[in-house]
């Protein structure tokens, strides 16, 4: 279809927004409230011209202002002690925290999501959210060293699953494996109540020089703006095309895709460009273009620095050449940065473009009006105080209560449900019972997953899935490091949002712990439903709540994040799932401990740390047999900083060979989990916890007490491990040993299953589904 | 006890008496594993020498790795653009010239090389039509090139395997001619992880200089960074170039 163009679209220009009062604006199509458009309208004192409505209704959405969680977020920023900030360089509001490393180096990570753009387009959507994180910690000044997602998708069998599953693995794969970034964990859960809402969140780690930060920020009058790699097209755009199509100019076509299109070529070469750039020191302040495009990353360059940035908007590089002023300014296009760079450093930062064959148009210069100018053709069309688009949007307080039911779920119990009757006792219905936990959705192998990602590339990935956290070597002379681990449970936060959320920090920081690192920092991406809904409103608050005030007690800062809502499926909204990702510090990657033993750990003891309680509501177990009530597992932070202890020390030490926490799917799980990390099999018995604990075998397997992991100790180990935990007053039992001639794993007077056996179970469910 | 893995190789330490070769490493836009192959030639004990695609200099290298990743993007078609990049002219000309310049294509190398035509053959889609990254068994099927003197003739060996479009295919009468001369370096054992045709996952040419192969030998070079056995098989290609260089075995 060709349509020729030939109208040139009207200029709203300053001058017309101010003769011309009573135009109408399609700020409610933009998703403004008749509040907020009148708040610009008065910060402005005059209607906002067709860019600055655009500009504003981006920068104001709940993506990009955090307006209604603002209020509650405040608490990450204080609920910190002097210690907990002690090694953080760059904390939250930044495009990512910056964590001191020692020896020189920092470390910069964040997780976000990118949900709605993934269900639309599974494929573009997930490509595109590694694209923006990855951006995000470029524009700190650092390598970008691996990725991980933590996913969530409707039941595995229902037939939409087909398509978000291929969709976004291929994309996740696709994207990532284009970069050189290895990914190296993340998590997979299916539950119907994502159908509609799948969670797709995506971590980026990298590693920096503390010379080499940088921060998003237009200092220095006088020096020159940028913008560079790919041009601005007409992808991302959702509400611009209203401005376009309703009331500026009918004659283009109107719908624009609102999913962005990745280029992971285009962003591999930025990789590269920028890492030159900073190598060199010709950029004094970067920003990469995420959401809301260049409203974003001008008015928050600008108003982070002098205040003041005038910017020609004829000048950017287009894809398309009939976008309006309003769709350049909220294009989404990837793989597109914004610098600022002294008029000195402009032909050195030319080369460097010409090296990479980069595009690039220098747009404006950084001004110390206090005023975002920009022009079209010379013509304002935007005259704002940048900090008025960028920090100071509405924020609200959103009403909310405890709901209603909340207490009926909480009284509904796993084991007072019909759902908890007949509960398996003898040995052949404990086998059948382990061996439907690990084929089930969310406890099977997930390497149909994980094998469409590289894991190995980059030469310093020292471990990854399905060890319980990623481990990447940043200096190569000493074995520095760092460990990654992502976790969240909707269930349990379903259940009790405040505890829900506090376990979901529990389990990534004991993975971390797991393996060998020291917890150091957090970073969260919160998933929750509609902040309008009452309901969700209290989820969010106690969520956040909870987790801020488990970060104190845990002493690890929160260094930034993402929120994102709106997740539901119709009205109902998804489990509230806070993913708490958890980065700990390796003095030497060498140290890291593997979640499984290997052949020549036979005759290891295996010992499990902490205690087992009667705890099954909202457990894998309860999900199986269709229930979902009660109130999760005890939250006990104390136990858990004691048990990272010993972990951590045991790794440094040597004393332990193998380490594995618990957590969904209890004991069960993680004995065959560690039995398939290597194929090398176990002779275990529940005797001593069941008399320690007063729990029955069905319990001792299948509960999901919290602050406990299976670590496998060689015998010259033994006394020392005993030592060091009676010292700590941590409850330790001895289940048995590493047996590598079995080939199975007994669990004795109960059952014994062969590895085989396991692994047809575990490996066969995703192969089932997804082929 | 055992924490003794794994060793974290210190390359800044002076090298062997064969710490005077050079082996070039080839970078082009969308190049991802040029750091990687870099670490290995350094743990091998040779000199790294980084050689950029739009660059004409050899540099006076011994020898040449062109790592994997997505050149270009894999755009058009792997390898398709890269093969027109002014330093593949020259490595050709090398490869081809009496002194017989040692080149290793890994991955998106191999298939560069196969676009140049210094190797027979292409690679398509893997048959299941998914990325793979596995660790993965092969059996060397060719220990006389530069890039294998190291190996015993059909020693099995795990490296890793990761690819998009890694089916190799030719034609029935390059295939014979391929077994008959000797010329399939490796072949996977057991499952064909992307439906190579004959199983082959490298070939070298006629001389033996040239080498291609889909899967990663410099992911498998240090203990703890590579395969989850372990092994550090892949250091094997870079020792086998060295030994090559001196007028060892061939």
């Amino acid at each position: 279809m060709s349509q020729e163009v030939t109208k040139e679209f009207n200029i709203d220009t300053v001058d017309n927004a101010a003769g011309t009062p009573d135009v109408e604006l399609p700020w409610a199509e933009l998703g403004l409230k008749d509040n907020e458009f009148a708040e610009i309208v008065k910060i402005l004192g005059r209607r906002p011209t067709a860019a600055e409505l655009a500009m504003y209704s981006v920068m104001w959405s709940e993506h990009c202002s955090y307006k209604s969680t603002k209020n509650h977020l405040r608490q990450f920023g204080q609920k910190v002690t002097d210690e907990m900030k002690k090694d953080l360089m760059v904390g939250m509001g930044e495009n990512a925290g910056v964590t001191d490393l020692g020896d020189g180096w920092a470390v910069t990570f964040k997780i976000e999501s990118h949900n709605s753009p993934s269900y639309v387009e599974p494929y573009q959507g997930a490509a595109t959210g590694i694209g923006g994180i990855v951006r995000d910690i470029i524009s700190m000044g650092a390598r970008p060293i691996a990725v991980m997602d933590p996913l969530r998708f409707g039941a595995i069998d229902h037939e939409d699953s087909q398509r978000v599953v291929h969709g976004v693995v291929s994309g996740i794969g696709g994207y990532g494996n284009s970069l050189g970034l290895p990914n190296i964990g993340g998590e997979t859960v299916f539950d119907p109540i994502y159908q509609g809402n799948p969670l797709v969140n995506a971590l980026a780690v990298g590693a920096l020089r503390h010379e080499d930060l940088r921060l998003a920020n237009a200092s220095g009058v006088g020096n020159k703006v940028v913008l560079f790699g790919a041009r601005t097209g007409g992808d991302g755009i959702g509400g611009a095309s209203v401005l376009a199509s309703e009331s500026f100019d009918d004659t283009k076509p109107s719908k624009r895709p609102a999913v962005q299109v990745g280029d992971p070529f285009a962003e591999k070469v930025l990789i590269e460009c920028c890492l030159e750039l900073f190598k060199a020191s010709l950029v004094e302040g970067i920003q990469d273009l995420g959401a809301a495009g260049i409203s974003c990353a001008t008015s928050e360059l600008a108003s982070n620095g002098e205040g003041g940035m005038q910017v020609e908007l004829t000048d950017v590089l287009l894809r398309d050449s009939t976008l309006t002023p309003g769709e350049i300014l909220m294009s989404e296009s990837q793989e597109r940065m914004m610098a600022v760079v002294t008029p000195e450093n402009v032909d050195a930062f030319e080369a460097v473009m010409a090296k990479w064959n980069v595009e690039y148009s220098w747009l404006g210069e950084v001004t110390d009006t206090d005023r975002l100018i920009i022009t079209w053709k010379g013509e304002v069309i935007v005259d704002v105080d940048p900090k008025t688009v960028a920090h100071d949007g509405p924020v609200y307080d959103r009403p909310y209560a405890r709901p209603e039911w909340q207490d009926a779920l909480q009284a509904d119990t796993f084991k007072s449900s019909e759902a908890g009757k007949n509960l398996p006792a003898t040995g052949d219905e404990l086998k059948a019972a382990v061996l439907e936990l690990i084929a089930s959705p969310n406890m099977c192998d997930k390497s149909w997953i994980t094998n469409q990602y590289d894991r190995y590339v980059g030469g310093n990935t020292a471990l990854a899935a399905p060890d319980d956290s990623g481990v990447v070597r940043i200096d190569e002379s000493t074995g520095l490091g760092v460990a990654i681990a992502t976790d969240a449970n909707g269930r349990y936060t379903y259940l009790d949002p405040y505890a829900g959320a506090q376990l979901a920090l529990a389990e990534s920081y004991r993975n971390v712990a797991t393996s060998g690192a020291i917890p150091a920092a957090v970073s969260d991406c919160l998933n929750y439903g509609s902040p309008e809904n009452p309901d969700v409103m209290w989820q969010l608050a106690e969520g956040i709540r909870g987790l801020s005030d488990a970060c104190m007690v845990l002493g690890v800062p929160v260094t930034g994040g993402n929120v994102s809502l709106y997740n539901q499926t119709g009205d109902k909204p998804i489990h509230p799932t806070p993913v708490v990702a958890t980065l700990g510090k390796f003095d030497d990657v060498a140290r890291r401990t593997p979640s499984g033993w290997r052949e020549e750990a036979d005759g290891q003891a295996i010992y499990l740390i902490g205690t087992t309680k009667d705890e099954l509501d909202g457990s894998e177990f309860a999900n199986l047999r269709g229930h979902l009530g009660g109130v999760p597992p005890v939250v006990d932070l104390e136990a858990e900083k004691e048990l990272g202890a010993i972990l951590i020390n045991a790794s440094r030490d040597g004393m332990i060979d193998a380490a594995h926490d618990l957590s969904e799917g209890g004991l069960a799980a993680a004995l065959t989990e560690m039995v398939l990390r290597f194929g090398v099999g176990a002779r275990v018995a529940l005797d001593e916890i069941k008399e320690r604990d007063g729990v029955d075998s069905f319990t001792a397997l299948f509960s999901e007490t919290q602050a406990r992991a299976i670590v496998a100790v060689p015998r010259s180990e033994e006394v020392r491990f005993k030592d060091m935990t009676s010292a700590r007053g941590v409850t330790v039992a001895r289940l048995g040993i590493v047996d590598a001639q079995s080939g199975s794993l007994e669990v004795q007077g109960e059952f014994t299953a062969s590895v085989d056996e396991l692994r047809e179970a575990n490996e066969g469910t995703m192969k089932k589904y997804f082929g | 006890m055992s924490t003794e893995l794994p060793l974290i190789g210190d390359y800044s330490a002076p090298t062997n008496e064969l710490s005077g070769a050079r082996v070039g490493v080839v970078t082009f836009p969308g190049t991802l594993d040029d750091r990687d192959a870099a670490r290995a030639v350094r743990a091998s004990g040779a000199e790294a020498v980084s050689l950029w695609h739009a660059d004409t200099d050899l540099q006076d290298v011994d020898a040449v790795v062109i790592p994997g990743g997505f050149s270009y993007g894999d755009y058009l078609r792997a390898g398709a653009i890269s093969r027109f990049a002014p330093m593949m002219a020259k490595i050709a000309d090398a490869a081809n010239s009496d002194a017989k310049l040692p080149v290793l294509g890994i991955c998106n190398g191999f298939q560069i090389l196969t676009e140049s035509h210094l190797l027979p053959g292409s690679m398509i889609k893997n048959d299941h039509l998914k990325f793979i990254c596995r660790d993965q068994l092969l059996r060397v099927e060719n220990n006389q090139t530069a890039w294998t003197n190291g190996f015993e003739a059909g020693q099995e060996i795990t490296i890793v395997l990761k690819n998009q479009d890694g089916q190799y295919v030719a034609d029935e009468k390059t295939l014979d001619e391929l077994e008959a001369e000797n010329r399939i370096a490796f072949s996977y054992v057991g499952w064909n992880p992307n439906g190579s045709r004959r199983s082959i996952a490298g070939v070298s040419n006629k001389a033996g200089n040239v080498v291609g192969l889909m899967p990663h030998p410099e992911h498998a070079i240090e203990v703890g960074f590579g395969p989850d056995a372990r092994g550090t098989d892949g250091l094997t290609f870079f020792t086998s170039v060295l030994t090559h260089l001196v007028g060892g075995k061939k």
